[in-house]
């Protein structure tokens, strides 16, 4: 066997492994740290519970969490911020990002002018990797990524957000603390 | 009257000692998907053969049809424990063959987040090697550390695993309010957990029993299969790129590099916690010497590095890991190499698990820190 040289323990260590100081030492750490978990008024609930009641009580995430993916309105007008300007579907990765946009006419200053407004937005969230490329590329801060995290399904097709769940969010089931 | 006959000479089964067993892919200790055939007399392993690619999925090919800054994603997928190492290789490469200048405060909070990310990385491996030795009480604790990073990295860079932590030219954000309050917390409280570890594991019989004399490796012979990071300077050998090729901040910092003597895996896990401790001390000092100015380099419009190749790598917390690109002057790489230092610490196994036994082959895979995801890419 390729062993190295292990020292010969002193008549010392000896006697401190025959009384298993060793081990009693690392008991006496474990102890002491359970007595504190359990005599600890600060824990989560007051109650000496450190074990996070997830479905009930939801986890405050960062700020700047990556999450689902989001499309905001002008918070006046209600229209949609997005201009249709593909930059987001550009820069993906993983390009699961589809920006289908639509000419409208409008007037302005009494003539009539062609403008692109957007039509149908696809994301595909199977596919997405939450690393926020579309968010900085968007020019109008209208692609965002948010604090939202639950996105499971039960169908592959659960995956693909169109327009309207990504304006109006998805619903989720929150429960009762 | 028929006669049966017996045949006394011939060779059966029970004859040979030798056995074959398969180890793995869906075994918890080999850290992922890996799979060991080892061949076996009683409990002593005769020798052994891995076979991997398990987790393949072809980073590096990918990597060739995407626009330069697409790819840092990619590179956090590698070595997942430490994604924002493996993310600082990258745009280090592209800075570094576009002659971009990145600000100080850019070095210097990519030389914090990294250190904290060694820390993270180290303490996972801690955790996984206790658990696999059998130190449940160290699994709990290492993570509950490794929480407290994980929540700095969910705070700055959005995620917590695949942080996607640094972008061509310098970050993608300013630190947040808290930040440095926050690195000062975990830098505070961090010597009192590693003290804990130490009474735990460092004088346990068991855990001496289990790695003292355990996955011999020399000197010479690490340095021929090419081991690198804390596999390396385990067996004496004092390599280091932080301190012989200094990346980031790390030629304005202090600190110092451990090395073990015997090359076995107990003194590869005191490499490790020494590691950890040196780590804390550049988070210090480099949260002490933190500069002001602004994290972002001006960069052009399209990314397009001139024509050639070039090579760069950093001390990952497994080791050297390193990225070859090949740029054609297009927004496109030619070709991206990723030099993984898992798959190269890995070559090492066999040579470390002849003449030990099964149950010490957990302990080695322990020992090397391996991680999958970049073994296979």
């Amino acid at each position: 066997m390729p062993l190295v040289n292990v020292p010969q323990p002193t008549w010392k260590e000896k006697l401190k492994r025959f009384f298993m100081i060793d081990l009693l030492e690392g008991m006496r750490l474990t102890l002491k740290f359970n007595v504190g978990a359990l005599t600890d008024k600060n824990s989560v609930t007051g109650k000496g519970i450190y074990t996070e009641q997830y479905p009930k009580v939801r986890p405050n995430v960062a700020p700047r969490f990556h999450g689902a993916p989001r499309l905001n309105m002008d918070p006046e007008t209600h229209e949609s911020l997005c201009i249709a300007c593909n930059l987001c579907a550009l820069a993906c990765p993983e390009d699961c990002i589809d920006v289908i946009p639509m000419d409208i006419e409008i007037m302005t200053a009494g003539k009539a002018r062609k403008k692109k407004v957007l039509d149908e937005f696809i994301f595909d969230t199977s596919r997405c990797m939450f690393c926020a490329l579309c968010q900085e590329a968007c020019p109008t801060a209208c692609l965002e990524l948010t604090q939202e995290f639950e996105l499971a399904t039960y169908s592959r097709a659960g995956f693909v957000w169109d327009r309207e769940m990504l304006e109006q969010g998805r619903e989720t089931r929150k429960f009762e603390a | 009257m028929h006669q049966v006959e017996v045949a006394t000479t011939q060779e059966t089964l029970l004859d040979n000692p030798e056995m074959i067993l398969n180890m793995g892919p869906q075994h918890p200790s080999t850290h992922g998907v890996l799979r060991i055939i080892l061949r076996l007399d009683g409990e002593t392993v005769i020798d052994l053969d891995c076979d991997i690619g398990y987790l393949h999925r072809g980073m590096e090919k990918i990597a060739e049809h995407r626009l330069y800054p697409m790819i840092a994603p990619y590179w956090d997928r590698l070595d997942y424990i430490a994604a924002v190492s493996n993310g600082l290789v990258w745009v280090e490469t592209v800075e570094q063959m576009l002659g971009l200048e990145v600000p100080p405060r850019a070095h210097y909070i990519r030389t914090i987040l990294t250190e904290l990310n060694r820390i993270a990385s180290h303490l996972l491996w801690l955790a996984t090697h206790g658990l696999d030795i059998g130190s449940f009480t160290v699994l709990l604790w290492a993570l509950r550390e490794r929480e407290e990073i994980l929540k700095i990295f969910e705070q700055q860079f959005g995620a917590r695993l695949t942080c996607h932590a640094w972008r061509i030219g310098g970050m993608p954000s300013d630190t947040y309010a808290d930040f440095e309050k926050d690195v000062q917390r975990f830098v505070d409280n961090f010597p009192a957990r590693l003290a804990e570890y130490e009474t735990l594991l460092s004088e346990n019989r068991i855990w001496l029993g289990r790695t003292v004399g355990i996955g011999v490796i020399s000197a010479a012979d690490a340095i021929a299969i090419g081991l690198s990071g804390p596999a390396l300077r385990g067996s004496g050998v004092a390599w280091d790129i932080r301190k012989s090729r200094p990346y980031a901040a790390y030629a304005d910092m202090d600190f110092d590099v451990p090395v073990g003597e015997n090359g076995d895996t107990y003194d590869r896990y005191l490499v490790r916690l020494e590691e950890m401790r040196q780590s804390r001390r550049i988070v210090q000092q480099a949260l002490t010497n933190l500069p002001d100015g602004p994290v972002n380099a001006k960069l052009p419009k399209i990314i397009k590095p001139p024509v050639g190749d070039y090579y760069h790598s950093i001390e990952g917390p497994k080791g050297e890991i390193g990225c070859y690109l090949v740029s054609d002057g297009t927004s496109r790489p030619h070709r991206v190499r990723v030099r993984p230092p898992c798959l190269i610490n890995l070559q090492a196994l066999r040579q470390m698990c002849i003449g030990h036994l099964v149950a010490d082959v957990v302990a080695i895979i322990g020992t090397l820190d391996i991680v999958l995801g970049e073994i296979d890419r």
